[in-house]
């Protein structure tokens, strides 16, 4: 049973709860935990009878590593990504991509502007000028195809000798080779609720002592049913974090301990791709990559990577500072890989799997303490992600390396876990790293964006061509004030809203019929390709959630729901897990949830204590999609 | 009685991928196997469930897995299935997949079942799927019984209910939704599992850990055998079709859904 002083996040029913003893508890198994492991394991299969590998908690064997991971499988990725590589060839100084699938060398690197070919999208008055410009010096330019290609790519958002990859798929290579050597047990299907928290004896504040995982055979309240297994504690004199960018067990940590002054996660974006079987006669070659902006949106960034064997991962950004509070991402990428330019390429091709996730674009602003007593931060979660560069997975596995090589340090000088020591060793090494300095340019790089896409634009050139000198500021507002709210409601706006709220009672998706209200063209499905979004759910990354746990989406105060006039987190909801409900208050769907954590930051409503009024806690299966 | 139980369980893709036939240099496979998650087989997911079930309820007795497969798809798996019931595990590393030949398999399977060193083959209940959700040829199993000398075989079986005197109940699946009532004096049998009657376990932690003790040194020590497919040639391998055409009709009477589906299913 848990010691009687410790002190957990939420109160949970007084139940037998067992509890086992580890080392190091690791929970979220991403790029930055593969670093993490990769590191540690490789430092103890050099000699594994070095005592300073000895188990504090299992005297005579070697430390007792467990790494927990919500979805069923450490291949359910959902992440195609271009990334330089750079910490990920440091590990693996004689990486061959071809070992890995889905990779490729970089060969080529574009970046177009996006002319809409439609004139459905929302453009300023002098986008739209810029456009006409385009189009009338279109011989002289070379645009093709409603696209602009820039004569030349910044240096900061070169990939050149880095790698396309499908994460599902690294993660699966990594996962493999740790768990070979015995020494890691990294345990899918199994959500950590929460970490457990104790006084501290000697000083005053919190420590982490480890974490509790999710109870299971409960109805989708949390009551206990049939087959109900208390979530056991696993208690550890280390506690790594790598659980994303809205983990639950990171959440708590940062309600508990506090951001550091003036850091908060405000910059978000929701990520969503296909990926799709090229044509038989595609020309596109594995390696090529092509950054986009200006359509479907002009704020929506989109990206084609190219795999070997004719896949292509095709995706959007939308980024919380797209203030439109009807924003969606299904519909827009539909329209996305049909642009033009990209649709020569694409048509004809096959989706293959489908996958959304969350971004943390608050890079350093965002950064959580890295450590604590008893913890640490790494990855996503802890602010690693470069929004100049946009990269993130590089950073990732780069700090969970760092975190491994200062628990060595620790453990060669038999110190302990707590704040000062972490710091001295893991934050020391961080702060002296290339992540450090390339997060530092980045900084301010994207806050111009919340001046418009213009000036967005224009701050990210100079912070990139000065090395984060000059950018342009502005007030970053919290996620929830980023969405637009109606002062007043014109004609045209009641009569799309009317027709919105038509189309849903007649069964239809609100983010659908909220873009044909807004003159979107139908998407003619094709059944290959073009699918209903329920129909993507089920090709190649289906969805699934294991029965016996709880609604993880938890809608705090019904009250504000029901006044909620936006219900942005339905529209914006990846897997149409949210839907209109009876009262005005959403239903929610496990089953199609995809866990992409749209629905938190896209909630413009805040309770009395100031939090959203979407919680997100942990929460079993997902995507089943090893292509992601 | 205390059985000593048996489960063959072979590693299948993850049936919620996108699986596509192709034809290889070496014969039928599905293109991108090796990146493919893979799961228990589920028919014979359901005999270890249940093998673990009657474990649980009968002192004395013992539970093996016997599983052939790529060690390192192996080991993924077993994470997984080591979170849900107890068991040994045999591990045999091969590169085979779905179109191995199936006396091959067998073979291969009967020698590693040889060789577990408790195992009192008088007590031996052999365990399996009666069908596979790789090809489904279906006799891999039965013949790994024929190569151990069990001829006492039940197949479709949905239930098992075992006696003080050492015999034991089978129900075993016929046609028009019934059961066949079988009584076996004793073991040894082979049993071929349908779906059987108990949901599939919570993962449980603390078995997990338990249970890694014998995995990982089990994959450690597999065996590497070479399957081959005994000069057999596949003229074609192609996935059930499936056509999806969704359509959200609301206020339809459910007698007019149901003559919409049978009119399409016929002109199918």
């Amino acid at each position: 049973m848990s010691k009687p002083e410790d002190i957990t996040e939420t109160p949970t029913p007084e139940t037998e709860r067992a509890t086992i003893e580890a080392d190091i508890a690791c929970v979220g198994f991403g790029p930055a935990m593969g670093g993490f492991l990769t590191t540690l394991n490789r430092a103890w299969m050099e000699n594994p009878a070095d005592r300073v590998f000895e188990s504090t908690v299992a005297p005579g064997l070697p430390l007792q590593v467990i790494c927990y991971e919500r979805a069923d499988d450490i291949a359910a990725g959902v992440s195609g990504v271009v990334t330089a590589a750079r910490g990920i060839r440091g590990s693996f100084p004689d990486l061959n991509p071809a070992h890995i699938a889905m990779a490729a060398p970089v060969t080529s690197e574009r970046i177009l502007y996006l002319l809409d070919p439609i004139g459905a999208s929302s453009r300023s008055l002098s986008l739209r000028i810029a456009d006409r410009v385009l189009r009338a010096l279109k011989g002289t330019l070379g645009v093709r195809n409603d696209a602009y290609e820039l004569p030349w790519a910044p240096q900061f958002l070169h990939k050149a000798g880095g790698l396309v990859m499908s994460i599902g798929q690294f993660n699966q290579w990594v996962g493999t080779q740790i768990m070979a050597s015995g020494l890691v047990q990294i345990w899918p299907s199994m959500p950590v609720s929460q970490p457990l928290f104790a006084q501290n004896a000697d000083r005053t504040g919190d420590k982490v002592v480890g974490i509790r995982l999710t109870d299971q055979g409960v109805d989708k309240y949390g009551v206990p049913g049939e087959g109900f297994v208390a979530g056991m504690d696993v208690r550890a004199s280390l506690t790594v974090v790598g659980d994303g960018p809205f983990g639950s067990v990171g959440s708590a940590i940062d309600r508990r301990m506090g951001m550091p002054p003036g850091h908060d996660k405000r910059e978000w974006a929701l990520g969503m791709k296909f990926v799709i079987e090229l044509p038989a006669e595609t020309v596109l070659e594995a390696g090529t990559v092509w950054h986009t902006f200006g359509y479907p949106e002009p704020e929506i960034f989109g990206f084609l990577y190219v795999h070997p064997e004719r896949l292509a991962s095709v995706g959007i950004f939308v980024p919380s500072w797209l203030g439109d509070p009807t924003r969606t991402a299904y519909r827009y990428l539909q329209h996305y890989i049909q642009h033009p330019f990209l649709w020569r390429h694409l048509k004809d091709g096959k989706l293959r799997s489908w996958g959304a996730k969350s971004l943390d674009e608050s890079g350093q602003h965002g950064e959580p303490f890295l450590g604590g007593d008893g913890y640490a931060r790494i990855g996503e979660g802890s602010g690693a992600t470069n929004m100049l560069a946009g990269s993130g997975v590089d950073e990732a596995w780069t700090t969970g390396v760092q975190l491994a090589e200062a628990v060595l340090d620790l453990l060669r000088h038999r110190r302990s876990f707590t704040q000062e020591n972490l710091s001295a060793t893991y934050e020391s090494r961080r702060r002296s790293s290339w992540v450090e300095r390339n997060a530092r340019n980045a900084i301010n790089a994207r806050t111009g964006f919340h001046l418009g896409f213009v000036p967005g634009l224009i701050g990210m050139a100079l912070a990139g061509m000065t090395g984060g000198t000059v950018s342009l500021g502005a007030k970053i507002p919290k996620a929830h004030e980023q969405l637009r709210k109606r002062r007043a409601i014109s004609q045209r706006d009641l009569k799309r809203r009317e027709v919105a709220m038509l189309a849903v009672d007649d069964g239809r998706p609100l983010h659908d019929a909220l873009m044909s209200a807004r003159g979107w063209p139908e998407i003619e499905f094709d059944g290959k390709l073009l699918v209903s979004q329920q129909d993507a759910l089920l090709m190649g990354g289906k969805v699934q959630a294991m029965p016996g746990f709880p609604d993880h989406v938890i809608f705090r105060d019904a009250g504000l729901c029901i006044r909620c006039d936006d219900k942005t987190c339905i529209a914006m909801c990846s897997g149409q897990a949210l839907n209109v409900g009876g009262k005005g208050v959403p239903n929610f769907e496990r089953e199609k949830c995809v866990h992409c954590g749209a629905c938190v930051w896209n909630c413009g409503q805040i309770t009395a204590n100031g939090l959203t009024n979407i919680e997100l806690r942990a929460g079993a299966g997902g995507l089943h999609s090893a292509e992601n | 009685m205390s059985p000593h139980i048996v489960v063959c369980a072979g590693i299948v893709p993850d049936p919620l991928q996108t699986l596509e036939p192709i034809v290889g240099p070496n014969g039928p496979a599905l293109k991108n196997e090796m990146m493919l998650p893979s799961v228990l087989d589920p028919w014979a997911a359901s005999a270890l469930y249940e093998g673990a079930n009657l474990v649980a309820k009968t002192s004395g007795s013992r539970l093996w897995l016997v599983s052939l497969g790529p060690k390192a798809k192996l080991q993924q798996v077993m994470m997984t299935i080591a979170q849900k019931v107890s068991f040994e595990l045999i591990a045999v590393d091969s590169a085979s997949n779905g179109f191995a030949d199936a006396t091959t398999t067998a073979t291969a399977l009967a020698c590693a079942i040889t060789a577990i060193p408790d195992l009192d083959r008088s007590k031996l209940l052999l365990f399996g799927g009666w069908e596979s959700a790789s090809r489904g040829a279906g006799v891999t199993l039965q013949t790994i019984g024929e190569l151990l000398g069990v001829v006492d075989q039940f197949m479709g079986v949905d239930q098992i209910d075992m006696r003080e005197d050492g015999s034991f109940e089978v129900l075993e699946r016929v046609e028009g939704g019934k059961h066949q009532v079988s009584v076996c004096a004793g073991t040894p049998a082979v049993l071929g599992w349908a779906t059987g009657n108990l949901p599939e376990p919570r993962n449980n932690p603390q078995i997990g850990m338990a249970n890694m003790r014998t995995v990982i040194p089990a994959l450690q020590k597999a065996k590497q055998t070479a399957i081959g497919n005994d000069g057999q040639q596949f003229l074609s391998a192609t996935l059930p079709s499936q056509q999806r055409q969704t359509r959200v009709v609301k206020d339809m009477a459910p007698d007019a859904i149901a003559q919409e589906l049978v009119e399409w299913i016929g002109a199918k």
